[in-house]
């Protein structure tokens, strides 16, 4: 098992985000976690990545504790999130943003030459970014710095890449082209991801498992196909009055 | 009103407003790091010039040698106000801080009048005091000092914001911090990282200072407001901005000081500094969202 939170409770003050919430990760399994805003998709991330840290529960990674770890080092663990709404670093050039991916790696003094092959390989992924490699990352549209992002979380090299709503606000053609590269990391990398979405439907046609969170509790899981089938999430989550929303 | 005249005003005002600009920076980098205003800051200007009469006249350095020492001395007293004062404070709020470091400068400020009495004491000009004529203005060879570590220390700071990973994830932590951690830059060490910076600098404006204007134990608290006056003018940037508001205060003051009367020196700053904060928050070059490096 890669990464297991068990009973996690995360608390703002008074708040409780996430309640008892217990779900697992296997090596190369991508995983969706789907549920409606609010529910506490972000919180999980931002717990695993040390964030928001858990007032309660286990954190396992590899089977050892890493709960109590600031979210640096969380990276240097190979565990990556890519953030709601990018976060790129809009002052800073592409390339730079890229860079700053690799910061640990430039610390633990690891050649130029291999961070910037890697480079080179993100360019491969998303050949937009190589023709704006010189530019400001604010100047880029949603859909390119949706792609900085994730390429800024592979910079890392992670083992594990966390993923806070990737499609959101983007045109279908865009959210297509990311989740095809989602799909490649895993068969060519085996990159174990955790999807959160809210754009259920397309979310489950790539994962392998499912998870339905709701008011900060996990209500149902089980194999993407499956969930995709079951009533409850059809009727919630993939509705034709969302579909329309999504496709638009 | 004559031209030469209005030339030598401008010119001392250049060297005055680069002292500023380099106190200012100071400020900027921290508040750009941490949110915080480290009013502190001027203390560390203070120490400069100290510390180097210390190594100059108790040890009995050369000044090549006293000076390296001093701003490493300083620099060590940013670091250890950072680590004792502001690290275990981390969850405080930002005015909570901000009244720590106020403390903080008090707190320095007496160390440095128990250490060194309330004398006012002088520190030997770099290459003599034979003055230099300009286009029927003359400046001392100290005042081409000051420029000069400037330029060379705004160039060296622009490399490292712009050219090191180090100064890069500086500015990362800058624009949005938990997107800096979720990249691995450890946030904490960029915050020290920020006061060393900060403290090197102040000390070396302290050091470039003293020969023109002496200096003791109390010189901090009006070199920091003018710095902080540069900072606001140059909207809290790290960079040029905020160089440019130093020249453009130190020029303005000396200009004020010789044309008007010299009672008005110091209002100046505080003058600008509140038409800023009311008309121009941003700072007088800013666009109200940019980065502020
Ligand atoms: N910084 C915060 N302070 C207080 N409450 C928060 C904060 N962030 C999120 N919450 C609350 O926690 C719950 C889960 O939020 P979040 O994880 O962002 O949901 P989602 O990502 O599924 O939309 C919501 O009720 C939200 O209002
Ligand atoms: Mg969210």
């Amino acid at each position: 098992m890669l990464l297991r939170l068990k009973n996690i409770n995360t608390f703002y003050g008074k708040v409780h985000a996430l309640k008892n919430v217990s779900l697992h990760l296997a090596e190369g399994e991508i995983v969706t976690l789907i549920g409606a805003n609010g529910a506490g998709k972000t919180t999980i991330l931002n717990t695993i990545s040390g964030v928001t840290p858990a007032g309660s529960g286990d954190l396992l990674y590899h089977k050892e504790p890493v709960q109590a770890l600031a979210p640096d080092r969380i990276v240097k663990l190979g565990i990556s999130q890519v953030p709601e709404g990018r976060q790129v670093f809009k002052p800073l050039s592409v390339e730079d943003n890229l860079e700053l991916g690799a910061y640990l790696r430039y610390r633990n003094r690891e050649g130029k030459s291999s961070i910037h092959e890697d480079m080179e390989r993100i360019f491969t992924l998303f050949p937009r970014l190589e023709e704006r490699r010189k530019q400001l990352a604010g100047t880029m549209s949603g859909g390119e710095q949706q792609m900085l992002a994730i390429g800024r979380a592979l910079m890392a090299r992670p083992k594990l890449l966390l993923l806070d709503e990737p499609s959101m606000g983007l045109a279908p053609l865009v959210v297509q082209e990311i989740f095809c590269v989602l799909e490649q990391l895993r068969s060519e990398r085996g990159m174990t991801i955790l999807l959160v979405e809210q754009n259920a439907k397309a979310a489950l046609r790539l994962a392998d498992r499912g998870y339905v969170l709701e008011t900060g509790k996990v209500i149902l899981e089980g194999d993407a196909g499956e969930l995709i089938e079951n009533a409850e999430v059809k009727r919630a989550y993939l509705g034709k009055d969302k579909k329309e929303i999504w496709e638009r | 009103m004559q031209f030469d005249q209005i030339l030598q005003y401008s010119l001392s005002g250049l060297s005055t407003g680069a002292i500023y600009a380099l106190i200012g920076v100071g400020f900027s980098i921290i508040f750009n790091a941490t949110g915080i205003i480290n009013f502190a800051q001027g203390e560390f200007v203070m120490l400069g010039g100290m510390f180097t009469l210390l190594f100059l006249e108790t040890l009995k350095l050369p000044l090549w040698a006293a000076i390296p020492c001093a701003i490493v001395a300083s620099t060590v007293a940013g670091l250890l106000f950072e680590r004792l004062a502001i690290r275990p404070l981390r969850q405080a709020t930002p005015i909570n801080l901000v009244i720590i470091t106020i403390g903080g400068s008090i707190l320095i400020r007496g160390l440095a009048m128990l250490s060194w009495g309330k004398d006012t004491h002088a520190i030997p000009p770099f290459s003599g005091d034979d003055p230099i004529a300009i286009a029927g203005a003359t400046i001392l060879p100290q005042h081409l000092w000051i420029l000069a570590i400037t330029v060379i220390i705004v160039i060296v700071n622009r490399i490292y914001f712009y050219h090191t990973i180090s100064g890069k994830a500086m500015r990362a932590c800058a624009y949005n911090r938990r997107a800096a951690g979720l990249v691995g830059i450890d946030v904490h060490r960029m915050v020290l990282f920020s006061f060393i910076i900060s403290s090197a600098m102040g000390s070396i404006a302290g050091i470039i200072v003293a020969p023109l204007t002496m200096t003791a134990y109390d010189v901090g608290i009006m070199l920091g407001l003018k710095g902080f006056c540069a900072a606001i003018i140059g909207g809290m940037s790290s960079g040029i901005a905020t160089v440019i508001g130093g020249l453009l205060l130190g020029v303005l003051e000396s200009l004020g000081a010789g044309l008007i009367s010299s009672g008005y020196k110091d209002a100046i700053a505080f003058i600008i500094l509140l038409l800023i904060l009311f008309i121009r928050p941003q700072g007088l070059f800013g666009k109200a969202e940019s980065e502020r490096v």
